[in-house]
């Protein structure tokens, strides 16, 4: 079966490099099945995660707060936002942060829209995070 | 001249200095490895981010409604510079150089009329620059009694700078730091950070794909120029963190060679003392025997 690079990228490291058969990408208007061959794109990421099929079986879901991701043909480079370096989220680490954007979104909740909107990103991440964590 | 006595003291107070920096030019080297390691993990990210921002940009470059950290607020009569120095001293000229190249710039913007503002990240320059420039200073940033800087500290300079830039304090940034050429040379430079100068569009050149953009470019953009600008910031202070230790392990190396050089005189020294000392003694004791 054909199959295409997939690279994980993190500020700090080069977090994750090999041959997937498909990945699932939560791209910020939906998430976003990626198969060999598939149109070159750039797209943004929302919270949430990304699904690793090898072999025809489910290897991996790795938990991203957002970013970007580039699609071509053959190559999928994601690049996250964090450089925090757990693929696998543990519950009251998640919890915490979902504490700390809901404290961030009353604060900005007076502030500019931008910043709401960036507050608002935030919580729905962490919320992913927590969904993620719970299947786990 | 001095007595034995002193000269003793005085050499053995050479001796342990020279086993402290013999011992810092170690721990240098190690850190400085470290540095290179987590200058050089953080390169594909750097790569990657260029390569998208690359294409983007080209797209969106020299439209009026160009982002603003993209394309600047179109004024320059403000600059903002960020001078990056390190925690700690005893690293040769390494604050000095950068911190003049900083001085250097605000005076030269200075004296054509320009308003300067400072952000200073780390305690030795900001030191420095205060002495003559303590009124520009806007920020300042220190790691200090951190082991490592993290992308979260970049992170965080670069939001004072997206935050300064969105209340309209300062046109142009410019970023001053120790560029790492080499463990023997680190040379002060300067970057420009906003507007942001395009990444290099040769490559681009050949067949290049067509990307779809999703949400639009706009969007995009949006969200990749502040984590690029974080980037930079990220980058530079790897850079000044390698440098950093480059630097410190030469300086040590030459206190450490000195100490043995000036050992080696005052031992000298030492021994032509005692020396005369028994002579003297010597003739003090012929001379009392021939007068019997």
């Amino acid at each position: 079966m054909a199959t295409f690079q997939l690279e994980l990228v993190s500020p700090e490291k080069l977090l994750l490099s090999r041959q997937v058969d498909m990945v699932v990408i939560p791209a910020a208007e939906g998430e976003m099945g990626v198969l060999p061959g598939h149109a070159p794109m750039i797209v943004t990421l929302r919270g949430g995660a990304i699904r690793v099929q090898e072999a025809g079986q489910w290897t991996e879901s790795l938990f991203v707060a957002g970013g970007f991701a580039e699609v071509t043909g053959e190559r999928v480079t994601i690049l996250r936002d964090e450089a925090t370096p757990v693929a696998q989220p543990s519950r009251t680490a998640a919890e915490r942060r979902v504490a700390e954007a809901e404290s961030a979104y009353t604060e900005a909740a007076t502030g500019t829209p931008e910043r709401r909107e960036a507050a608002m990103q935030r919580l729905l991440s962490a919320r992913a995070m927590v969904a993620l964590a719970e299947a786990a | 001249m001095a007595t034995l006595k002193a000269l003793r003291m005085r050499i053995n107070s050479v001796k342990s200095t020279r086993k402290i920096t013999q011992a810092m030019k170690m721990v240098a080297a190690a850190k400085l490895r470290r540095a290179q390691t987590q200058a050089e993990a953080a390169r594909p990210y750097a790569e990657r981010m260029a390569r998208m921002l690359g294409s983007l940009g080209a797209a969106v470059a020299g439209s009026p409604d160009a982002p603003r950290l993209l394309a600047g607020t179109g004024g320059d009569q403000t600059y903002l510079l960020v001078v990056v120095s390190a925690e700690r001293g005893l690293s040769g000229a390494f604050n000095t150089n950068v911190s003049r190249l900083g001085r250097g710039r605000a005076r030269e913007l200075g004296a054509q009329g320009k308003t300067v503002r400072i952000l200073s990240v780390g305690r030795k320059g900001a030191a420095f620059l205060k002495r003559e420039l303590a009124d520009r200073f806007v920020g300042e940033v220190s790691f200090a009694g951190q082991k490592r800087v993290g992308f979260e500290d970049a992170a965080g300079v670069a939001t004072m700078i997206t935050e300064m830039l969105e209340r309209g304090e300062f046109d142009v940034c410019e970023l001053i730091y120790n560029r790492f050429q080499s463990v023997i040379t680190q040379v002060p430079s300067l970057q420009r950070l906003i507007p942001s100068p395009m990444p290099e569009l040769a490559e681009t050149k050949g067949p290049q794909a067509l990307y779809e953009y999703e949400p639009g470019e706009d969007e995009i953009l949006a969200q990749l120029l502040p984590q690029n600008l974080a980037i930079q910031v990220y980058r530079a202070l790897l850079e000044s963190a390698a440098g950093f230790y480059g630097s410190q392990m030469n300086a040590m190396d030459n206190a450490t060679r000195n100490a043995g050089e000036m050992i080696k005189k005052l031992t000298l020294n030492y021994n032509r003392t005692r020396q005369a000392n028994i002579t003297s003694e010597l003739i003090e004791i012929i001379s009392g025997a021939e007068a019997v």
